[in-house]
């Protein structure tokens, strides 16, 4: 495999923008180009992830295209996942030798609708989809999965809920005053979560460059690089799967050589505060290691970036030094449905 | 970069109201038959690429969550491409270089679209930032690049009642095919109502339900498939933004590039001389002759001759779509990956009775959006 490595990041959130998806995109992606000490003429491809769904209408990343300049034609795809898809898609074709670079970007605005209600279009057409169950309800039957098989409890969910929180600095972070009693006695939203335990819905943009190995230590003083990556999916029906496990993060960590690793940086793309629970077990990770220091899914949680920000979170750790080694973790469909492991580190 | 090859191809029987199947038995019904073409089972799939265009045709959000379980997905890698109707070229592309990279040995890849179960105007009439919205679909919009490239090549209006005729005919030899027509004629297409003028109604594709799925291989596997691979010799996809000061519709500077690129991947200097058949994204008669164009067939503003003289009738010397085309079977999702898949059937020679003798070079082609996505393939019986 050529070395791939993230030489460039940003990340753009607000709790409801007015801006467009453009507007959003272009800022991100300048930013991100600038840092990465390249210049857009070398990016060989480009890669975009977006869902026509939280606009409500065909074809978003038609328009969202103009943000790139796309003149004279460049070559590009996009898929309908969240951007951490569109990355290793990047990392795919940065392996054909003709290209060294690539610009990976994504945008989600959920302010435009309801996103709980917009993703149980997501379900099953025919026998779960009509029933309208809600993403936070979905997300509930798992926890209660979770503390019924004593995986975690209340307790537990809410001291991760209050941790990320007090660690997050993006638009999502909503202030938690008082201790995790203080949250248990909040009322539930479904039960077993409650409001804390649920991370806010916001709008953002992110956008990567990544750089095979030469060109990387070139134009970048620390190049995150991509030291494996794989993703998995499960069955889509709650009932046939064993809501307390995450096999398929088990087995994409697993292949993508992240079992039995030391990490210094772990960022788990975990909406739901039992999640980030489950996820870490998965990955096997212990107490050394710092888990979602950003905040994670509850500092921006803008849907079809939060991914995508995950690596980039974690790549920026590595870029600035402060941080040898990295896992990231991204994920698609209800109750972790599809799982994406990520292994970065610095030049070792 | 490894060779890959395709080593088992598998449509539905397309038509305008699959109603005896779900979506999930829609896209079995092409990934069974492929699997059975490449002597594999599901087991033997490595990773699964999915394309399909806009979500509110089926109004299922990201409907590969509900399919991989269908698709013998599970505890595998699965991907979902979307690139508006190019996207089932794009998602084989996508596909090919899961192999290329050596990541994988076995990657089935399939696209699929079941229009009757929303309404496809709707969905094709996206609102775009200061215009007014046409909602007059896919035709509405192509209609005034219609009209331009007619006005710019002065050809006869029979040029696109040759090719609604042409790719209806070679439909009746394709037992997948949406639409069997059989008494269509330069009369009946003539007399069919304007839709978008200048676009006749029996100049338009259809709308279908339909899947089509391939097994794409590395070199070794394909060693031990039952049946002639098809090798990919090039892979390519351009875009270009919708709308700008200058931009050509009809001729397309991303078009252009995208089969250049392709070209030289696949080591051809001559596209008119060295392909032997190609399957091009033509949803409206007129199509035909503007990609023969902006695809290196033929001069500009020449491409109508090589319609009228028969050269791209399955007679000719550069049959255009003898599976019959978008025109006869447009499920739009999958309709880009019919158009690969077909080129890929000719080479192994195993497009029955629309089979081009001798075919050993193949191209595949697909468009979407306004005229500005592309992505296409090389096929060829020889190995690179």
């Amino acid at each position: 495999m050529r070395e791939v490595a993230v030489i460039g990041f940003a990340q753009v959130d607000y709790p409801r923008s007015d801006d467009d998806e453009v507007e959003m995109i272009s800022g991100v992606v300048a930013r991100a180009i600038a840092a990465s000490g390249i210049t857009k003429k070398q990016i060989g491809f480009t890669v975009s992830g977006s869902c026509d769904y939280l606009g409500g209408r065909p074809f978003s990343f038609v328009t969202a295209l103009d943000a790139v300049g796309a003149w004279p034609p460049i070559s590009e795809s996009h898929v309908e996942m969240d951007g951490a898809w569109a990355l290793y898609e990047a990392w795919v074709r940065l392996q054909h030798g003709d290209i060294d670079a690539a610009l990976v970007y994504a945008f989600g605005r959920t302010s435009q609708g309801d996103l709980g209600n917009v993703l149980a279009t997501q379900l099953d057409p025919y026998y779960l989809g009509p029933l309208w169950p809600d993403a936070v309800s979905l997300a509930a039957l798992q926890a209660r999965a979770m503390i019924d098989a004593g995986v975690c409890s209340e307790k537990q969910m809410a001291e991760v809920a209050r941790a990320r929180r007090g660690a997050g600095k993006g638009s999502g972070t909503a202030a938690t005053t008082g201790g995790v009693d203080e949250l248990l006695a909040a009322p539930y939203v479904a039960s077993p979560l409650r409001g804390h335990d649920c991370a806010a819905n916001t709008d953002g943009a992110a956008a990567m460059v990544l750089a095979t190995g030469d060109l990387a230590r070139r134009v970048c003083q620390r190049p995150a690089f991509i030291r494996g990556i794989d993703h998995r999916i499960e069955a889509h029906a709650l009932g046939v799967r064993d809501l307390t496990r995450s096999t398929s993060t088990e087995l994409a960590a697993k292949k993508a050589g992240a079992l039995g690793r030391r990490f210094d940086v772990a960022e788990i793309h975990a909406p739901y505060s039992h999640q980030e629970i489950l996820i870490s077990r998965a990955l096997g990770l212990g107490s050394d290691v710092a888990i979602n220091p950003s905040g994670g899914a509850f500092g921006a949680n803008a849907y079809i970036v939060t991914g995508l920000a995950r690596i980039g979170t974690a790549a920026s750790r590595i870029l600035d030094g402060s941080a040898k080694s990295a896992v990231a973790h991204a994920t698609s469909g209800p109750c972790l449905q599809q799982n994406m492991v990520c292994v970065l580190g610095d030049e070792r | 970069m490894n060779p890959c090859a395709v080593i088992g191809i598998g449509q539905t029987k397309h038509s305008t109201k699959r109603d005896d199947l779900s979506i999930a038995g829609l896209v079995r019904e092409a990934a069974l038959r492929a699997l059975e073409d490449a002597g594999l089972g599901f087991r033997d799939i490595d990773a699964v690429v999915i394309g399909k265009a806009p979500d509110m045709f089926e109004g299922v959000m990201m409907p590969e969550l509900y399919l991989a379980d269908a698709l013998g997905a599970v505890n595998k890698p699965m991907m979902r491409v979307h690139t508006a109707g190019s996207v089932g070229g794009s998602t084989a592309v996508v596909a090919s270089h899961l192999i290329q990279s050596g990541i994988h040995e076995r990657v089935l890849t399939l696209a699929f679209e079941k229009q009757s179960e929303s309404d496809a105007m709707w969905a094709l009439s996206p609102k775009y930032p200061f215009q007014p919205p046409l909602v007059a679909g896919a035709g509405g919009f192509f209609a005034p690049i219609v009209r331009s490239y007619m006005r710019r090549s002065s050809a006869p209006a029979e040029v696109g009642y040759m090719v609604a005729v042409k790719d209806r005919q070679n439909a009746l030899k394709n037992p997948y095919a949406h639409l069997h027509m059989e008494d269509i004629s330069l009369d009946t297409v003539r007399a069919s109502p304007m839709l978008w003028d200048p676009i006749r109604y029996l100049e338009t594709c259809p709308s279908s339900d339909g899947a089509c799925a391939m097994v794409l291989a590395s070199e070794g596997a394909a060693k031990r498939s039952p049946r002639n691979p098809a090798w990919v010799r090039g892979t390519a996809g351009r875009i270009e933004p919708a709308m700008f000061a200058g931009r050509d519709q009809v001729d397309p500077r991303a078009g252009r590039d995208c089969a250049a690129d392709v070209y030289k991947q696949a080591g051809i200097t001559n596209p008119r001389k060295e392909v032997d058949a190609a399957e091009l994204y033509v949803p409206f008669s007129w199509f035909e002759p503007m990609w023969l164009e902006n695809l290196g067939f033929a001069e500009l503003n020449q491409g109508w001759k090589l319609t009228l003289e028969g050269a791209t009738a399955l007679g000719g010397d550069l049959p255009i779509n003898p599976s019959g085309g978008v025109l006869s079977t447009n499920p739009i999702g999958a309709s880009g990956m019919i158009r690969f898949a077909e080129a890929a059937l000719q080479v192994r020679g195993q497009a029955g009775a629309h089979q081009i003798d001798g075919a050993r070079t193949a191209v595949g082609h697909a468009y979407g959006g306004a005229s500005q996505f592309f992505a296409m393939w090389v096929v060829s019986s020889e190995k690179p």
